[in-house]
């Protein structure tokens, strides 16, 4: 921005300036290895965990059937009209973002994103090909030889080896992992296995290979939500300008008196992966990757001065440190316990909705169209679709029967009993059962045009009775 | 270039800006990603080779047609036949089986119902109402009143042949108009239709004539309705003692019926739908409750 001479070109685009960041050991970067092998650990070996359900269902642990539309999570077993689970967690994953991001800043971004995780990885194959920044930057500059394509070629086809298993790995998360990996082998997947592995293997390889910090900087909503939620007691990669300036070099020997710590040995600009100075403040590049406190922390220790030229703080700890004031961290603030409050409530309301789960679903429909039907007596009947849901994995017996109308008989559409007091619904494991009855009165029954009913469905052997209110509809009288 | 053409610089950023001041805001021209840009110009050129290859502008009689030939209808027309042919199977069973069998199948029964169900909002719902609620004239089919029959077999007639209609094997009966065609008094309908009113169960004003409107209906009506007034169903003549008329069971309604005749009319659908789809709107309707 600020090498815009007096009369620039009018250009039409902005190339990308090409980030080589340079390879940095320190806490911060153990700490990001870590979080690697854990995240990326997870990810691969999450499909192959089995999980023991009995027979009538997969042994995965971790399963979203899209056919027969159930998702399995270790013990948990959702059904598509359980999908507001879903909708909970989206929220809850959200506000934990909101919550983390109010006491340490941008940290999903800097070391769980699969953006940075991956990217990282990339990063980190390009090294071993090509050697560090200085060699890479020499490499990208010369002319094209043998030994260039040579090392390009290796780094890409790197890439989209990790791509391929990248994608491989996805789709293992919707299906059972151990055929689908040898149907995959022999070449007997469904092709749909084959795209979703060619679309995420570009995707893996466009995302973490070529575009990188482009992807956080132009793409992705967070840095600008992030910006607008920050404030100035969150734990952010800072450079303490209060300690710093004013920089310049240093020569061995000469005082520290009236100057600052940083030497202006550029190295945290040369480690930042978004190729940005971490000096200008905090900024909407910056994914908080901790790198270049790595890499000061090495230069101070080099020179003899404290570590933590930069380092987590906040913009309120420097203010108090110009002003000679006691520095330190205030997490208990408003907005760190209304995020909180919020995140506990998602969880209660999630947990308790799920261990009052009840494994069985009774839903009535009532035909409106018509209303209801006079039959040759005179008698009033209505039709209604019911729907049992059974959750558990064996069979069950159910009887449905009718509680408010006197004198009523039942039919169910298919069966050959009519007029009969309960229907007997044999409901597979697992499944929903769909079934039509009908349910006719004398008309001297039918008290009013519309009376409320309810159907009670009893387990066979005496279990629990599941109700469900609705209405028997009769002429106006 | 005149000089207001030359671009002025932000002095903060110096960055150019667009010129434009809306109340000393002013617009930055920060210069696109080079990605994005490419990504613009990849679109146009998309769009252009979609012209070339797509259906995309529309002529004034025509359109342009696009060198792969594709076409909407074709693809659906495709898809129909594609879904023809997988259903011919279930269809073929649903023809092949006894109408009891096809009842009590649950897999059957369900192919047929929704097959019913399409076919019968697409041709039977204007006038039997898209609940097969039916109106004045137009039976309901949810109930268990039928003036043909109401197993699947007299169902599945009824549909193929008509009635009143112009196929040959049609359906037909002839309710004669006894006003109209002078061979009734007036005064003699009047009685007839008290008579049939207190049949059916209905309260009735004048009890004294019900003797002479029992004799009025075995001269006249009794050879097509039944002694009894039960109906004949190989007439089509309906139930006259059940909670259940077409037209209405008040005393100007039914007067009118005697006096006028009613000739209500089905068209057939025998070649004009498949058997396949004919037997599961048979199916739909005796499932609408009711199927004998
Ligand atoms: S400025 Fe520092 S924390 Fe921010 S992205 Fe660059 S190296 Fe990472
Ligand atoms: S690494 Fe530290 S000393 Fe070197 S330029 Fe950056 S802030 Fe200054």
């Amino acid at each position: 921005m600020a090498n815009q001479n007096s009369s620039p070109p009018i250009q039409l685009f902005e190339s990308r300036r090409k980030v080589f960041p340079q390879k940095i050991d320190g806490t911060f970067r153990r700490l990001k290895w870590l979080v690697m092998i854990i995240a990326l650990g997870v990810y691969y070996t999450l499909p192959w965990l089995r999980w023991d359900r009995g027979p009538n269902a997969p042994d995965q642990a971790v399963l979203l059937d899209l056919e027969a539309k159930r998702f399995y999570f270790f013990f948990i077993e959702l059904w598509p009209n359980e999908i507001y689970f879903v909708t909970g967690l989206m929220i809850a994953g959200a506000v934990s973002l909101f919550l983390i991001n109010a006491l340490f800043g941008r940290v999903w971004c800097g070391y769980a994103c699969p953006q940075t995780v991956w990217t990282d990885l990339f990063v980190h194959i390009e090294r071993l090909v090509e050697g560090d920044r200085n060699k890479q930057i020499r490499n990208d500059r010369s002319a094209w030889s043998i030994n260039k394509i040579t090392k390009k070629f290796v780094k890409h086809s790197a890439w989209i080896l990790v791509a391929i298993l990248t994608g491989g790995a996805w789709v293992f998360y919707f299906a059972d992992a151990p055929t689908l990996f040898w149907d995959l082998v022999t070449g007997q997947a469904s092709y749909i296995a084959y795209i979703w592995i060619g679309l995420l293997t570009c995707t893996t390889y466009l995302l973490g290979g070529i575009a990188r910090e482009q992807v956080c900087t132009y793409m992705c909503p967070w840095p600008r939500i992030q910006a607008a939620m920050t404030d100035e007691d969150a734990l952010n990669v800072t450079y303490r300008y209060d300690r710093g300036e004013p920089r310049g070099a240093h020569k061995k020997g000469t005082s520290w008196d009236n100057r600052g710590d940083c030497v202006d040995c550029n190295l945290c600009v040369s480690v930042c992966p978004m190729g940005i100075d971490i000096r200008n403040g905090t900024q909407l590049e910056c994914i908080h990757c901790a790198l270049c406190i790595d890499a000061c922390s090495s230069i101070m220790d080099k020179i003899g001065r404290p570590t933590g030229l930069i380092a987590y703080d906040t913009e309120a700890n420097i203010e108090r440190r110009i002003n000679k004031e006691q520095t330190g961290w205030r997490p208990l603030r408003p907005r760190v316990l209304v995020y909180a409050a919020v995140l506990a409530v998602v969880f209660i309301a999630m947990g308790s909705a799920y261990f009052s789960r009840k494994s069985l679903d009774l839903a009535v429909q009532r035909d409106r169209n018509p209303n209801f039907v006079v039959l040759s007596d005179g008698s009033i009947r209505n039709g209604y679709t019911i729907k049992v849901s059974n959750k558990t994995l064996e069979d069950q017996h159910y009887f449905l029967t009718l509680e408010g109308l006197s004198g009523h008989g039942f039919s169910e559409v298919g069966s050959q009993d009519n007029d009969i007091e309960a229907i007997h619904l044999v409901v597979p494991g697992n499944e929903l059962l769909s079934t039509r009855v009908y349910v006719a009165a004398p008309s001297s029954n039918v008290k009013s045009h519309s009376m409320p009913i309810s159907f009670v469905l009893t387990e066979q052997w005496g279990g629990p009775k599941y109700r469900v209110n609705d209405f028997f509809k009769g002429p106006d009288l | 270039m005149s000089d207001k053409d030359k671009p002025v610089i932000d002095e903060y950023s110096g960055v150019e800006t667009t010129g434009h001041d809306w109340d000393g805001i002013q617009e930055l021209n920060n210069p696109l990603p080079r990605w994005w840009l490419w990504s613009f110009y990849a679109c146009i050129l998309w769009a252009i080779v979609y012209w070339i290859f797509m259906p995309s502008w529309p002529l004034v009689q025509d359109y342009t047609r696009g060198a792969l030939g594709y076409s909407q209808r074709t693809v659906v027309t495709n898809q129909l036949a594609a879904l023809a042919e997988a259903r011919a199977d279930l269809g073929k069973k649903l023809l092949a089986n006894e109408p009891e069998k096809i009842v009590h199948d649950k897999g059957l029964l369900e192919f047929a119902y929704a097959a019913g169900k399409t076919a019968f909002a697409d041709n039977c719902a204007g006038c039997h109402g898209s609940g097969a609620g039916g109106a004045k004239g137009y039976p309901n089919l949810n109930d268990d009143d039928w003036l043909w029959g109401g197993s699947l077999e007299a169902i599945e007639t009824s549909i193929r042949f008509g009635i009143r209609a112009t196929h040959e094997e049609t359906r037909f009966s002839d309710m004669p108009a006894f006003g109209v065609d002078e061979l009734l008094e007036k005064e003699e309908i009047s009685t007839l239709v008290t008579y049939l009113q207190g049949l059916s169960g209905q309260p009735i004003t004048e009890p004294e004539v019900l003797e002479a409107g029992k004799l009025l209906f075995a001269d006249n009506c009794a050879s097509c309705h039944g002694d009894d007034a039960k109906g004949n169903r190989e007439q089509g003549a309906p139930n006259l003692t059940d909670a259940i008329w077409l037209f209405g069971k008040d005393k100007k309604t039914i007067y009118e019926t005697v006096h006028t005749g009613r000739e209500g009319m089905m068209p057939a659908w025998d070649g004009r739908l498949d058997p396949v789809t004919i037997r599961a709107l048979a199916v739909f309707i005796h499932t609408r409750g009711g199927g004998e």
